[in-house]
């Protein structure tokens, strides 16, 4: 924060506070938020997995279908995927330095993010609608 | 004028120079272990499109899932988790700039590892005998 009169930040930017790249904290604020949910989503997480490891076909559809493990599960996925693209961003931007391949990277990162959040979406809704 | 040749100053040196901790090697399983998980959620993306596929497909995850090489890949997913849980844990507590001292660094740092381990094989314990 360089308040001395030869810096070229305007008083205006310095008050807004958002940096260089106009974000502020919102990278950091967001992987915190998700970073919680993961936490507290984890323990449901788990036990419906070690659930899941003990059934059959049959068993596996009723507990999925279950509304509130199917709500559970998809909280957490959506929670994880948004999670994983913020901390996948960072290690490109340390890693890759390339700017070509570096932007080609952060697209695809979010692609992944995003296709594993809607297909298992997709999965457990038409599981919970089957039965 | 553009330089040649290696720079004629000090470089600030890496990572290889310094005696590892704990607390170092806690940072990189951090990064390792969140790496994993990213494509680690392939796992469970496949069981429940596989499940929400039918009988078969579902038979076949199972089968894969379940052989001995399966379990490893499982319980190697476990434990990054978990691991990764517990230093995400570990930041929350940074950041409120609390345990930063050298002394509750590394009983953090300890901690997490040993936490990750003992949550795992609880797990697994469950799993197993349950």
């Amino acid at each position: 924060m360089n308040n001395n009169s030869h810096s070229i930040r305007t008083p205006m930017s310095r008050v807004r506070g958002l940096g260089a790249a106009r974000s502020g904290t919102d990278h950091f604020w967001k992987s915190r938020v998700t970073a919680v949910a993961n936490v507290i989503l984890t323990v449901p997480f788990v036990v419906i997995v070690m659930m899941l490891a003990k059934a059959d076909y049959a068993g596996a559809m009723k507990i999925v279908g279950h509304p509130l493990a199917a709500i559970l599960l998809m909280a957490f996925i959506t929670s994880a995927a948004i999670h994983m693209r913020l901390g996948m961003q960072v290690i490109i931007e340390d890693y890759v330095h390339s700017e070509g391949t570096k932007i080609v990277l952060l697209m695809f990162n979010t692609f992944f993010a995003v296709a594993i959040a809607l297909a298992s979406a997709y999965a457990i809704l038409r599981i919970g609608f089957a039965g | 004028m553009a330089r040649t040749g290696p720079a004629e100053r000090p470089l600030s040196p890496h990572l290889q120079i310094y005696k590892m901790t704990i607390t170092m090697m806690m940072s990189i399983v951090h990064r390792i272990t969140g790496a994993a998980l990213f494509f680690g959620t392939l796992l469970l993306v496949i069981a429940l499109l596989a499940l929400a596929s039918g009988k078969t497909s579902y038979a076949m995850v199972q089968a894969i899932y379940g052989s001995i090489f399966g379990k490893l890949v499982l319980f190697g997913y476990t434990w990054a988790l978990f691991h990764h849980m517990l230093g995400g844990i570990r930041h929350f507590v940074w950041d409120t700039a609390a345990g930063l001292d050298r002394e509750t660094r590394f009983k953090l740092a300890w901690a997490t590892l040993v936490g990750s381990l003992g949550l795992t094989v609880a797990a697994w314990f469950f799993y197993l005998m349950g």
